[in-house]
């Protein structure tokens, strides 16, 4: 497979302009949060672009956008790209992050300090 | 180029998968000066070895002094330290330690959106410095709790000297902290939550 060969390490801006096809938002309307967790919704092709191919695979459970980028070693820019394609093509869905609210409501706050007793 | 094989493909660990049923997540950002101890916080209390995201600014946005008046926009890339809580089945908390250089922090589009709130790291030998970011949170709405790093050299003060000098509501808590030990690291977390709390709770607050 031709992916087996990417160098993940290298992010140089010529790279970056190439994974995005020179785009530099999000084509579709969809704004990702840091912490929106993604989850794939079928298996890579072996027709998409090894970008694609590596997050569809590590979506396989949910991952949040932010640890997308920290493994791919991309830009969080970079990635919201890369996913606005994914979910374009209905590759991959989006689970939105909460609150939007500007303040947290009570259940929201219970259910974070019972997880967090547990530690 | 080697090949890779397959447990050498970008991607967590197996222990660190998320339950498939993770149906949302929710954040708190952790700052604070240099050094102040933000990331050993997040790495404390994450479930998975804190991992590093990044993000490129230009030197337009960044508004980094130019005097040479150079044409071409700089890229600056800044990179933020965070770990991970998974609270149940459904609910994650992800927690982001900013990096030390302060201006980066509101340029960051999205981090604070949406944020349950933030703990402000302080060190009693430099509390001049968290004035500026205690300002920013007030100015963009961002609920946040006073965290002091107990270092064994700083001075330790009263909670209302701290408070005055750090121009405090009365309401806002300040709490001591090591953020070496993963439980008081955790009371500074449930400290934001129960204050948060008390937010919703009295809504009319000014
Ligand atoms: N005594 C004591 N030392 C601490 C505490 N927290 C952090 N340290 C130490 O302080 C040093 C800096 O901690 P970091 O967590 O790297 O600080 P930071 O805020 O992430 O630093 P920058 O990212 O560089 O701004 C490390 O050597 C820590 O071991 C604490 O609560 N008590
Ligand atoms: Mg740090």
């Amino acid at each position: 497979m031709s992916e087996s060969d990417q160098d993940w390490d290298e992010a140089s801006p010529e790279r970056l302009y190439v994974i995005t096809g020179g785009r530099s938002g999000p084509s579709e309307h969809v704004v990702l949060d840091l912490v929106t967790l993604i989850v794939s919704r079928s298996p890579p092709q072996p027709t998409m672009q090894p970008e694609h191919v590596a997050i569809v695979r590590m979506c396989s459970s949910p991952l949040s956008v932010a640890e997308i980028s920290a493994y791919l070693e991309l830009p969080f820019s970079v990635v919201t790209v890369l996913l606005a394609d994914l979910l374009a093509d209905e590759r991959v869905e989006a689970r939105k992050p909460v609150p939007p609210a500007l303040l947290p409501d009570v259940e929201l706050l219970e259910a974070v300090m019972r997880g967090l007793q547990k530690l | 180029m080697d090949f890779r094989s397959s447990d050498t493909l970008p991607g967590p660990r197996s222990e660190d998968i998320l339950p498939s049923t993770a149906a949302a997540a929710v954040k708190v950002v952790i700052v604070g000066g240099f050094g102040v101890g933000k990331t050993t916080l997040v790495g404390s209390v994450s479930e998975i070895r804190p991992l590093s995201t990044e993000e490129t600014m230009t030197q337009a946005g960044v508004g980094v002094d130019d005097v040479h008046g150079v044409e071409q926009k700089a890229a600056t890339t800044v990179a933020m330290d965070f770990g991970r809580i998974t609270l149940n089945e459904q609910l994650v908390l992800y927690l982001f330690g900013t990096p030390g250089q302060q201006r980066f922090w509101f340029l960051w589009n999205g981090l604070f959106d949406g944020a349950l709130g933030a703990v402000v790291m302080v060190d009693t030998r430099r509390l001049e410095v968290s004035f500026d970011v205690i300002g920013r949170l007030e100015e963009r709405g961002v609920p946040f709790v006073v965290a002091i790093n107990t270092f064994p050299e700083a001075p330790s003060y009263p909670t209302e000297e701290l408070r005055s000098a750090l121009d405090l509501p009365g309401n806002v808590p300040i709490v001591n902290c090591d953020a070496r030990a993963r439980t008081s690291s955790r009371d500074v977390l449930m400290t934001l939550m129960r204050y948060l709390h008390s937010l919703t709770a009295t809504p009319e607050h000014t």
